[in-house]
């Protein structure tokens, strides 16, 4: 059952929620969690539809926030609500209402959120893209037990990952380590197999893409040990190297899906490792809901220091993202000619586009130090 | 697992329990339970990356079958019983680790194939020599399969690996049995790597009893004698005996079903808290609360058997037990059994536990329910309370998953009439489809060697200590009492609740 709303409030969709249920004859609610997905016009079909296969797994109640774009100074002026709400078979297994917050309304999202928040339920807010720097300090994100960001999506992710562990707080996570727990759950495998002590390792995957990145420091955290950040043309992490006392160990996977791991003395060994979509991803990150301390450890490490930490030249690497980091526009050409004339959107991004200006961890490495010695436990 | 490696870490839950290099070798892999369940269940694992690399399974049965017939079986088993979706390179990772042995269990020849098929495992595929045994056999053969395990050294440890044993009920048909079969097994396996499933253990449902009650603070405190009246504990099937006369007959619903899964259920609903979450910790509760369990003292009242009749079952006519097809018409096989125990403690004493099951019952459940006295004053009148029940915590194992409250509540109007209502908390709604299938759960267990879920030597024979006077006394007097099929159970089990001003619930 779907109702439309035009220029409404929250308590009006609220009403509309306690009818719709009626009106399909099932009063009861067992949702365990409430969903809020803050996104644009553009990438709001993709993220609900993974929301709604995740929420097969964990029944829930999805606010979609979409932001408008106003397209002119007098519909700035103008302040409204519309809401498209859906029950039953239309939305799954849970609900959903669809929130669009034209002019003013925009930047006191929060306001619309909190009425439809279901009671004493945990609350996830997911940007699928135009993530927050800070998100535990964003309207939204402070509602939240559990914060959902996705560097994946990002115009310069290596960038992000640095303000990220600068701004982490307890219940931030990224779908970007999302996406190597399958890795990182076969690499520990692997070490189960065998008695040796791993000297370095090379994490080797498609440059732009931060769970690289993740892996990398994951791996530096844990084993303590250099590890190198290499490129190849992907798709997504398509090896890991680990150079150990008794001979090198090897997890390769140049297709995306099926995997080979090698071990020294051992035979070589297919292992599915296929890439996820989204909704597998959201379904796991919803399974817990508790800080994810290992996920802080390994983002706190810090990029910088992971550059460092392999003490042979690799000019190439850093050399690039610096290179990287002044460019940025190249990529961010194409979205910010959608979101043209759009004072929103542009607020929205401030922040993104002033810590690039100022960028001083690049430059100052040391000064990351302190950080990351006061969360090692 | 070992515990130096340093990307394992306690605190990084996202990591799944994966176990450790090994293999299972399935006996009896071309049965139903192989095909249906076992099969399918490590897929499963394989797909929610829950197996090692390496992971190897190998077939032994009598079929003429070469290795790729029998990828072809696991292939066909997986792709129509499977719970998770079927992918290619999940099963390009299974195949490579999988091989059969042809054979009948006393060929010797057989057997040392079957050694150096596992030697040659190790070498193709690192599983380290860590090989569970899962006798999906008869019970007549197990001593045979056990001891020629045996006698060609596949169940020697050596070098910090390990072999187990996987066995499945009946675990004897009585006591003594039950103790000659634990001591063939234990010759050859140690008693801690012997795993015996009671799939009712490996319910999300089962295990959730314990987090019900210890992990809230609303159920304990009321969870006694002081105000819990009784509990049931049911397990109905709508079916007959269908081809299982042979194993059937002369076994009976009591063995088969109360001996095991429902002194499981009553230990687990009716035990202390655990000094922690570990196997030696739940045994040792287990262990004294069916150790406290006291049989009735007049067994003609007290316990009810029955046959079911020809009748009606959800609208197909079905023949009487005795009519079924190798039944003997003199037969007095119970298809239904329904007893009540105490349990001498501190927390239970006066407190009956009716435990009931059968065949061609109403439909098929399976459910425990506590149920609570009545309020020891009401301050409405008696007209209000008319329809007011007794209050009662309900545990559905299956199916439909999950726990029901039933409580009066006022019914809306001006005059005051309180009527039962219930407070519904579905599995299927608060959490779907993740939850893994019973025998998922046991494998994965067996292979990392987690014993939680396994009910221990001393728990069966205890459990065969209650169950047999009770046989012996049915074996003595009188017959079953007969009931339609599709009913729930005959008179005398009715009445045997009526008694004491009880009735049985209609689950």
């Amino acid at each position: 059952m779907k109702t439309d709303l035009t220029d409404t409030t929250a308590s009006k969709v609220n009403k509309a929620l306690v009818q719709g249920r009626r009106a399909i004859g099932t009063p009861a609610v067992g949702m365990v969690l409430t969903l809020v997905i803050v996104t644009d016009e553009e990438n709001a079909y993709d993220a609900l539809r993974a929301a709604s296969d995740a929420a097969h797994e964990h029944p829930s109640r999805t606010l979609v926030v979409i932001k408008r774009v106003s397209r002119s100074p007098r519909d700035r002026t103008q302040s409204r609500l519309d809401a498209e709400v859906r029950v039953g078979a239309d939305a799954g297994t849970g609900e959903t209402v669809v929130l669009r917050l034209y002019g003013e309304v925009a930047d006191h999202a929060q306001s619309v959120v909190l009425p439809l928040l279901l009671p004493d339920a945990p609350v996830v807010v997911w940007w699928p893209v135009n993530a927050p720097l800070d998100p535990a300090k964003d309207p939204l994100g402070a509602l939240a037990q559990r914060r959902v960001t996705d560097t994946y999506a990002s115009e310069q992710p290596v960038r992000d990952l640095a303000t990220r562990s600068r701004a982490y707080t307890p219940g931030d996570t990224d779908l970007s380590w999302t996406r190597i727990t399958p890795w990182r759950s076969m690499l520990a495998a692997a070490l189960d197999q065998v008695t040796c002590e791993v000297r370095a390792v090379e994490v080797e995957g498609e440059e732009f893409n931060p769970s690289c990145e993740l892996l990398a420091m994951w791996l530096a955290d844990r084993l303590d040990v250099p590890v190198k950040r290499s490129l190849s043309s992907g798709p997504g992490l398509t090896a890991v190297r680990m150079d150990t006392n008794c001979g090198p160990i090897k997890l390769d996977r140049a297709d995306g899906s099926l995997a080979t791991l090698s071990i020294e003395g051992q035979p070589d060994r297919a292992v599915a490792l296929k890439r996820r979509e989204t909704a597998e991803l959201m379904a796991e990150e919803l399974r817990r809901l508790d800080p994810d301390d290992t996920y802080a450890s390994a983002l706190r490490y810090g990029v910088d220091r992971l550059k460092s930490s392999w003490s042979a030249p690799a000019p190439r690497v850093p050399g690039d993202s610096v290179a990287k980091g002044e460019r940025g526009e190249p990529k961010s050409d194409g979205r910010a000619r959608l979101a043209l004339p759009a004072p929103v959107e542009a607020a929205a991004k401030a922040p993104a586009s002033q810590a690039a200006a100022e960028e001083p961890v690049r430059q100052e490495p040391p000064a990351l130090e302190p950080v990351r010695k006061a969360t090692t436990k | 697992m070992s515990s130096s490696n340093p990307l394992r870490d306690p605190a990084d839950r996202r990591l799944p329990r994966i176990a450790g290099p090994s293999g299972l070798v399935i006996f009896g892999v071309t049965g139903d339970l192989s095909r249906k369940k076992l099969m399918p269940a490590v897929y499963d694992l394989a797909n929610r990356g829950l197996l090692p690399p390496g992971f190897s399974l190998v077939g032994f049965a009598r079929r003429e079958w070469a290795h790729e017939d029998f990828a072809q079986e696991v292939h066909d088993a997986v792709k129509e019983h499977a719970r998770t979706p079927f992918r290619e390179e999940v099963w390009q990772q299974l195949i490579q680790g999988m091989r059969f042995v042809q054979g009948t269990f006393d060929d010797d020849d057989a057997f040392e194939r079957l050694r150096s098929t596992i030697e040659e495992l190790d070498k193709a595929q690192g599983t380290g020599g860590n090989f569970a045994f899962y006798l999906s056999v008869p019970p007549s053969a197990f001593p045979v399969v056990i001891q020629q395990l045996k006698k060609h050294q596949l169940a020697d440890q050596t070098g910090g690996s390990w072999r187990r044993a996987v066995i499945e009920k009946p675990f004897g048909h009585n006591l003594a049995s039950a103790e000659e079969l634990n001591k063939v097994v234990h010759e050859v396996f140690a008693p801690d790597q012997v795993f015996r499933i009671d799939h009712y253990l490996g319910k999300e449902t089962v295990q959730n009893i314990l987090a019900l009650r210890f992990a809230n603070t609303m159920f304990e405190p009321i969870w006694n004698r002081s105000l819990v009246d009784h509990v049931q504990i049911t397990m109905a099937e709508d079916i007959g005996i269908g081809g299982r006369a042979g194993y059937y007959d002369g076994i009976g619903a009591a063995r088969d079903v109360i001996q095991n899964h429902l002194l499981q259920l009553l230990a687990l609903t009716a035990m202390e808290e655990p000094a922690s979450f570990d196997a030696d910790a739940l045994a040792a509760e287990k262990t004294k609360v069916l150790g406290a369990v006291r049989l009735p003292k007049d067994m003609g009242r007290d316990t009810v058997r029955g046959q079911y009749s020809a009748g009606w079952q959800g609208g197909e006519k079905v023949i009487g037990y005795l009519d079924e097809d190798g039944i003997d018409a003199s037969s007095k096989t119970d298809t239904y059994a329904a007893i009540k125990l105490e349990i001498d403690n501190r927390r239970w004493a006066g407190v009956p536990f009716y435990l009931r099951t059968g065949k061609r019952l109403g439909r098929r459940v399976t459910e425990i329910a506590v149920v609570f006295q009545r309020a020891p004053h009401s301050p409405f009148d008696s007209t209000a309370t008319e329809e007011l029940g007794s209050n009662a915590i309900v545990i559905r194992v299956q199916p439909d998953e999950g726990v029901t409250v039933r409580f009066g509540s006022k019914v809306p109007g001006t005059s005051m009439e309180i009527r039962d209502v219930s407070m519904d908390f579905a599995y299927g709604e608060s959490f779907t489809e993740s939850s893994p299938e019973a025998y998922e759960r046991l494998i994965l267990d067996v292979l990392l060697g987690d014993s939680n879920l396994f009910p221990r030597t001393e728990e069966v024979e205890l459990s065969w200590k209650i169950l047999d006077p009770i046989e012996e006394y049915w074996d003595k007097n009188g017959k079953p009492a007969q009931y339609a099929a599709g009913t729930w159970g005959p008179v005398e089990a009715d009445e045997m609740l009526e008694r004491h001003g009880r009735s049985w619930r209609r689950p």
